[in-house]
């Protein structure tokens, strides 16, 4: 040893890094990964390969060549960002409209705003609705293909889209439920159509729990999102079952699980302090539930994310940790 | 009941306690002491020697240089080489008393001793005067003049001794020893401090990672309790394993469920804190005589060949010390003085050991090399992390725009510096570097203004 170090303590390190954390999100997003490849075959490996491929080439390119800084690649991120877009697309969406999604995803929402860290939306949801809007044909409409290993060729529509449109034209609940053979434990392990990320709600808890023992995320925002909308919807439920869906349907379809457990819970766009998550997540579930019972869109989880992120500037404002000794 | 720990943050860092089994040995002498003379937290003390004079040890070579100040006293026997500036470990030339080392001559009046005295005096004045002529500072880390602190404001009345044996940061196991090894004279200590300071409760708070010395010590003050009333009220309160546990205001809101205000002392919320190596000096010095001439010191590492716990005369140089176990092992590139997490990091090796230096820690670079800084992912860990409720990722952005009107806003001058906060960081962002000058500056600014008034 020649010469001493000197540095400002502390002079060791938590075992964590941005990558080590990003890779721990992409291992919890593997179960529900592989139940979406199983239930709907190839045609979902290939949007997931091509979503998380194009985002993190077009990360590493702009990052290097237009934004001419060290690359951010490393990081996992843009994986994640990759694997949440892919799990937020139906099976069938065409190669191109994936790439579209992720540039958007990855250009837009990511790296305008300063990369990693600066983001306002998260980039997956951004991309998801900016397809929703710009190409409502391949997002809405459902070609169910053949599940990998013959596992049930699905009908053709979400679960929340038949139940939506049946409603419009004066069909009840329990009669649409009935009539499309929904039942409650096929949608535990197995959602009936939809995008990846709705199809296996056990996937997607098991995911989570992975998260939670790995102390990489809390659980204040995805239990007051999904306890939100547990009371709403059984509330709304009782007063009225012919027009309204009960909180298991509710829980167990749409982006609902997948948004609550990975991408409300995104660190960037979800707010600081325990109570301002817990805010943030009551405002996600009650926007949820209104669009999907109110709203002309089947499916609200995105659009109460995006909503609900950009209060997050508001919500570290008002909301901060309890300090010691100034109570 | 659940094991107490404090209500906010903290972090739990690998234990690595590798040295907790070796017991106190004495190191021999070495040829020569350098006696600083700021060797506490207040004024530097003022030598009462001067070059050529003949000391033994225990004899006082410095007295106080200011109400918050401590003795000083000559941990060797010999003669008086040169009184002076001399680098001390972060390189900054403190005033030294020199001593070239004969034998090993104590001043008359020291029971040197092992045996074990449990009469405690009743004369509360002498006691504190005793504790004062020793030079006791508190050794936990912020070497407070003790005498002071147990002389608490008029209108504060104390209600509870704490004994600090929490010894939370990783590596450190001095303390550890010393309640295994000197457990009796802990506890005396601890009956001292009680009775000087009119208290009926003392709790000794040592972490549950070592049971060993919670249950000994649990057993000699049941045995004291028989013999005197002065024990009555003294007891052991395991805490549960958590990094800052020893921090005062943690360990008080700990094990008595209270919060320091911001900006007050322990003794608003009646507590006084004082650590294990403090009650022994005290035992020491009200019971033997015996002022602070030296303390136990951790030495320790991975790549360190020879873990130990030492018992080093102060004033010994740190490269003597080093030497003596084989000399710094060929990776380690950082040496620190204290534990990983608030220790600091040793630039010279020749500066020699003062009343609190508390071990020495040998790091390679793969545990001590911080990672690239990179953007903040806004994760809040160094807030969940902080102990102090602080939200270390908005201060570092205050301080890089300067903003001290925010940063006293967000409470900046409430920071510790635990280095939770680094600590956690994914990012490997300089948190409390940064933290650490911004509050710095936060306190001038805040000192300025009540001079002002
Ligand atoms: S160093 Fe300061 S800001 Fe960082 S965790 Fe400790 S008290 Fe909080
Ligand atoms: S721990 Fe680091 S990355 Fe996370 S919020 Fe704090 S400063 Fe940002």
């Amino acid at each position: 040893m020649s010469k001493l170090l000197v540095s400002p303590s502390p002079h060791i390190h938590a075992d964590v890094s941005t990558k080590s954390l990003m890779r721990d999100v992409v291992i919890a997003l593997m179960p529900a990964v592989i139940a979406s490849v199983v239930f709907y075959g190839w045609g979902e490996l290939l949007v997931l390969g091509v979503s998380v491929a194009s985002c993190v080439l077009l990360e590493y390119l702009i990052t290097r060549y237009l934004l001419k800084k060290t690359s951010t690649v490393g990081d996992f991120s843009a994986v994640v960002t990759g694997l949440l877009l892919a799990m937020n697309l139906p099976a069938t969406t065409p190669w191109w409209v994936v790439l579209i999604g992720a540039a958007f995803a990855i250009g837009v929402a990511k790296l305008t705003f300063g990369g990693l860290g600066q983001n306002v939306f998260n980039p997956a949801i951004a991309g998801r609705v900016f397809l929703l809007v710009s190409f409502p044909t391949y997002m809405t409409h459902w070609e169910v293909p053949q599940g990998l290993f013959g596992v049930d060729a699905i009908s053709g529509a979400t679960p929340l889209g038949i139940i939506k449109e049946g409603l419009m034209q004066g069909g009840s609940v329990p009669e649409l439920m009935a009539q499309h053979g929904l039942s409650y434990t096929q949608m535990l392990y197995a959602n009936l159509g939809g995008s990846a990320g709705e199809v296996c709600a056990l996937a997607l808890v098991a995911g989570f729990l992975y998260l939670l023992a790995r102390r990489v995320v809390k659980p204040w925002i995805t239990l007051s999102i999904v306890c939100t909308v547990a009371i709403l919807t059984t509330a709304f439920s009782l007063a009225d079952p012919t027009r309204f869906t009960g909180p298991a349907f509710n829980l167990l379809s749409g982006g609902m699980l997948l948004g609550a457990c990975f991408m409300a819970t995104d660190y960037v766009t979800s707010p600081m302090s325990n109570l301002g998550g817990i805010i943030f997540g009551i405002g996600i579930g009650l926007l949820t539930v209104i669009i999907r019972y109110f709203g002309a869109y089947p499916e609200g989880m995105s659009f109460a994310i995006l909503i609900m992120n950009a209060t997050v500037p508001l919500l570290n404002r008002w909301f901060h940790q309890k300090k010691f000794g100034r109570a | 009941m659940a094991t107490r720990t404090f209500s906010i943050g903290g972090v739990h860092p690998k234990d690595a306690k590798i040295s907790r089994g070796c017991a106190i040995e004495p190191l021999p002498l070495p040829p020569t002491v350098y006696i600083s003379m700021s060797q506490h937290i207040g004024a530097p003390a003022k030598p009462l020697v001067a070059v050529g004079d003949k000391v033994k040890v225990g004899q006082p070579v410095a007295e106080p240089g200011g109400f918050v100040s401590a003795f000083i006293h000559s941990s060797v026997s010999g003669t008086v080489k040169s009184i002076g500036p001399r680098k001390d470990l972060a390189g900054n030339p403190q005033t030294c008393i020199e001593i070239a080392v004969e034998g090993d001559e104590w001043m008359e009046g020291i029971d040197t001793s092992d045996t074990l005295v449990t009469t405690i005096d009743d004369d509360n004045k002498a006691v504190l005067e005793k504790i004062r002529l020793a030079g006791v500072v508190g050794l936990g880390g912020a070497t407070f003049p003790t005498h002071v602190k147990l002389s608490p404001p008029p209108g504060k009345t104390c209600e509870m001794l704490i004994i600090n044996g929490c010894e939370c940061e990783p590596y450190l196991t001095s303390d550890f020893r010393t309640l295994l090894e000197k457990g009796e004279q802990v506890v005396v200590g601890a009956a001292i401090l009680k009775q000087v300071l009119h208290v009926d409760k003392a709790v000794i708070g040592i972490e549950d990672n070592k049971p060993e010395a919670i249950k000994h010590v649990r057993s000699i003050i049941k045995e004291f309790q028989k013999i005197s009333s002065k024990y009555a009220g003294i007891s052991v309160m395991p805490l549960m394993k958590k990094y800052p546990e020893g921090g005062e205001k943690q360990l008080i809101d700990a094990v008595m469920h209270r919060q320091v205000r911001s900006g007050g002392l322990p003794i608003d919320v009646g507590a006084v804190v004082q650590n294990v190596a403090t009650a022994l000096a005290v035992y020491d010095a009200v019971q033997k005589n015996k002022p602070i001439v030296d303390n136990s010191v951790t030495v320790t590492g991975e790549c360190f060949p020879k873990q130990a716990n030492l018992l080093v005369r102060v004033g010994t140089p740190l490269q003597y010390i080093i030497d003596y176990l084989g000399g710094v092992p060929a990776d380690a590139v950082k040496v620190i003085s204290g534990g990983p997490m608030m220790g600091k990091a040793i630039a010279n090796l020749d500066a020699a050991t003062v009343k609190g230096t508390s071990a020495l820690l040998f790091l390679r670079a793969d545990q001590t090399v911080r990672g690239q800084e990179s953007q903040c992912i806004r994760c809040g860990r160094c807030a969940d992390a902080c102990p102090m409720g602080l939200e270390p990722f908005l201060l570092n952005k205050l301080a890089k725009n300067a903003d001290m009107e925010q940063l006293e806003a967000n409470a900046i001058q409430d920071c510790i510096e635990c280095g939770c906060c680094l600590y956690s960081c994914p990012a490997n962002i300089p948190l409390l570097d940064r933290i650490r000058i911004a509050k710095g500056q936060v306190l001038g600014i805040i000192r300025a203004r009540n001079a002002k008034k």
